[in-house]
């Protein structure tokens, strides 16, 4: 077996089919990086898996997961200006968490040098939104690399590491997920290794680093003017496909290949455009290329992010040129498959693309929506809430697995935002509502990322909700990554912000659970309730790991008058329709973890026989 | 610009992933070039799970709707989506005959996909490969799936012993004879 650790830290030069994710691993160990922090979040978890699978003893640099994505950002900065090269990773939305500092970097000399990967995520295919992160870029003068497949994102990493330690200044790395996930066979480098580390942190000789009075526009000056160094830069990241057309497309990302592949041959009748770098814009390049077109399209996925500079460009160089943006909010909208970079070019240039014939494929599809996996502590927890929550009242959700629950059949978890969201919004809930119940619920992991701001608040001034703590011990969603509820006890922590209602359960313990989740209602003031169950998916690996192939799973037995309580309400994907509305356990899904039993209002529900558990 | 494009789908939890990597390995043991990229969001969590793969002259690895010449799916409900939106004439089709039903199914919302919904396809021009063994271990699915796709050759140029190679670099020594095991008896 190949294990993926041994093949990141041989010595190389070597190839190997490996995703992008995973390519910038290599690129880390082979660029001398030393620091290397994140917070958990797709599309970039693998870039942690692939880290976490070489040895802490042979692997060159230090990683840590951050409580949450600010503070993985603040860690790198306060490596890299000791000297020590540091690299952050997080999701898209994480560029929010880290906006309070990371509009600052600019302004300050990184002599280690750093590189930031974001990994945006066009089609919302993991995300509450799809927002379009370069807007950041423009507004903190920084410069930004965004590669188009596994081998340009190794490339670019190396690439933005040399211009970061020269210019002593943060890099960003855009990627999107399908290029954070693009699978090919990479051609790696070298790697020596070099053991030395720095100290050299020295606000005398390199600062100020306090930006305050006069300073902040004397630093502000030093990032605009290496901005305009940076556009230099990016002049050398152009890729130009050119054969004297008339028409031409800038591009950049993986709409570049998506578009070669639509095009096919037809690719002959077009030129393109595309950009390595895709802020600073290269302005020669630019204007060259439209003064060598008559009609340009920009094809660029989410918003009009290059198409406002490339027409101001050629507002400014007084050019004719034709410049095609987006046609429609369709071209803000959705990430830029193939069949959509088609119907864009078509909307576009009719007679460039050949409307596609589309095959009659009439066959019956069924909808699949994502639920909570077999023996979930959240189902459990849900089963309880809905119970005992009327229609009228409010239940808050926030990011995790449990939100999931805002899905048939428990609909608990009704509004959601952002990481941390649901304190705050469950208090401005709870103003002048004195007859609806309101409820928030947060995850561990959550909980320390972002959820403590809001419950202080909530002590502080008197907000009159209950909250509770979905405590699986993992963050989950994203792939069972470890927190700090694994150190630091979130009942100590509620204790220490004075909080006198605190209720401990497990979800699975039902009576117990519609007991104090009545109590914590019925208490008027502010109440927490942490409903555990470990995550039974993390369980069941684990559980498959240690040899256990066969468990005793559950069974319908003859008591079953088919009032289907178990799907319907409880909802386990275990439970199945068969012909004449009967139930049956799916044996490929069932843990045999038993948290069904007691939902059958017949008590129908039992354990195999024979086997021991 | 012509690539070979091979579709794969399931639910999260099937085995997806595991079953692309020796695909796209055993590919590129075949001496050819090969492409891919998997789909997840919030696979993990029951949703559907996809992967891409290109073999040949491609600069990305997504396939155009109805542009797939080989659908793997490890799922009845799954293959039947697939066909919709990825097959296209003459494309070859291999499913496990399993049902993870959805939610929708399963709240008596909506029917499941039945083997008769899925032979309809042949009269689309499309080619199918029905396949159901008893297993010990229901992960090993995607291994069946795949000793289907070599006993009949549906990916040209990949041998047997290349996907053993795959196989052999993805799992350790046990897992790898357990599987091994499954794909060589025929």
């Amino acid at each position: 077996m190949k294990t993926l650790g041994g093949i990141l830290v041989q010595k190389g030069p070597f190839e190997e089919i490996v995703i992008g994710n995973t390519a910038i691993v290599r690129a880390m160990i082979e660029g001398g990086v030393k620091v290397v922090t994140s917070y958990p979040g797709s599309p970039t978890p693998e870039i942690a898996e692939a880290i976490n699978s070489i040895p802490k003893e042979v692997r060159p640099f230090y990683f840590e997961f951050s409580v949450n994505e600010k503070v993985a950002l603040e860690v790198a900065f306060g490596a890299a200006l000791n000297g020590n090269t540091s690299c952050v990773f997080f999701k898209s939305v994480g560029m929010n968490v880290v906006a309070d500092s990371f509009v600052q970097l600019s302004m300050m000399r990184i002599p280690g040098g750093m590189i930031i990967v974001v990994g945006d995520d066009p089609g919302a295919n993991s995300s509450q939104n799809e927002q379009d992160n370069r807007h950041y870029m423009r507004m903190s003068y920084t410069p930004v690399f965004e590669p188009c497949n596994a081998q340009e994102i190794y490339d670019m990493f190396l690439e933005a590491l040399r211009i970061s330690r020269t210019f002593e200044s943060a890099i960003v790395i855009r990627l999107t997920t399908h290029t954070a996930h693009f699978k090919q066979k990479v051609r790696f480098g070298e790697y020596i290794p070099n053991s030395t580390s720095m100290s050299i942190f020295d606000p005398k000789k390199r600062g100020p680093y306090i930006p305050l009075g006069e300073a902040v526009f004397m630093m502000k000056r030093r990032a605009l003017e290496n901005l305009q160094k940076y556009s230099e830069i990016s002049e050398n990241h152009v890729k130009l496909i050119a054969k004297g057309n008339q028409r031409g497309i800038i591009t950049a990302g993986l709409p570049f290949a998506t578009i070669l592949d639509v095009l096919g041959e037809r690719v002959d009748y077009v030129d393109i455009l595309k950009l390595g770098m895709i802020h600073p814009l290269p302005r020669k390049a630019v204007v060259q290329f439209l003064k060598s077109h008559k009609e340009v399209k920009i094809v660029e996925e989410l918003d009009d992010f290059l198409e406002e500079k490339i027409k101001a460009i050629a507002y400014d160089e007084g050019l004719e040129t034709k410049i095609i943006g987006k046609l429609s909010i369709d071209e803000w909208i959705g990430e830029y498959l193939p069949d959509k970079v088609e119907e864009v070019l078509f909307d576009t240039w009719p007679d460039l693309v050949e409307k596609p014939e589309v095959p009659k494929m009439s066959i019956k599809t069924v909808k699949r929506v994502p639920q909570l996996c077999p023996g979930c502590g959240h189902r459990a927890a849900f089963y309880v809430i809905s119970k005992v929550l009327s229609e009228r009242d409010i239940s808050v959700a926030d990011i995790g697995c449990h939100t999931l629950g805002y899905l048939p059949p428990y609909e608990v978890g009704q509004v959601l935002l952002c990481m941390g969201h649901s304190n705050g919004t469950a208090s401005g809930l709870s103003l002048f509502n004195s007859e609806r119940k309101v409820i928030a619920l947060i995850g561990d992991s959550t909980f320390f990322h972002a959820g403590l701001p809001g419950i202080i608040n909530a002590v502080y001034n008197d907000h009159k909700y209950v909250l509770i703590v979905m405590e699986n011990y993992t963050t989950a969603m994203t792939g069972h990554q470890d927190h700090a509820g694994s150190k630091i006890k979130i009942k100590s922590v509620l204790e220490a912000f004075g909080i006198k209602n605190i209720y401990e359960v497990d979800t699975y313990n039902y009576e117990r659970f519609e007991q104090v989740l009545r109590e914590a209602i019925a208490a008027q003031g502010f109440s927490v309730i942490i409903a555990r169950h470990p995550c039974m998916l993390k369980f069941t690996r684990e559980r498959r790991v240690k040899g256990f192939a066969k468990v005793r799973q559950v069974r319908v037995t003859e008591k079953c008058n088919l009032a289907m309580s178990c799907i319907s309400i409880f909802g386990c994907p275990s439970f199945q329709r068969i012909e004449g509305n009967r139930v049956l356990v799916q044996k490929e899904l069932c843990i045999g973890d038993g948290s069904c039993l007691a939902v059958c209002p017949k008590g129908a529900l039992a354990y195999e026989e024979g086997d021991q558990r | 610009m012509k690539s070979f494009n091979i579709f794969l789908i399931g639910v999260g939890g099937q085995g997806i992933g595991l079953l692309s990597e020796v695909i796209a390995r055993a590919i590129d043991y075949s001496g050819q070039r090969v492409i891919g990229v998997d789909t997840h969001g919030l696979a993990q969590r029951g949703g559907t799970v996809s992967s891409h793969i290109k073999i040949g002259e491609a600069d990305s690895p997504l396939i155009k709707k109805h542009d797939a010449d080989l659908i793997l799916a490890l799922e009845r409900q799954e293959a039947a989506r697939a066909i919709a939106n990825y097959a296209k004439v003459g494309c070859m089709v291999v499913y496990y005959n399993t049902s993870w039903q959805p939610l929708d199914v399963r709240l008596g919302r909506d029917r499941e996909i039945t083997e008769d919904d899925l032979e309809i396809a042949r009269s689309l021009g499309v080619r199918i490969f029905k396949v159901r063994e008893s297993l010990e271990d229901v992960r090993m699915q995607n291994i069946v799936l795949l000793k289907t796709v070599d006993e009949n050759r549906l990916i040209p140029g990949v041998k047997t012993e290349n996907y053993i190679l795959a196989m052999k670099d993805l799992m350790n020594e046990s897992v790898f004879e357990k599987n091994r095991t499954v794909f060589l008896n025929r």
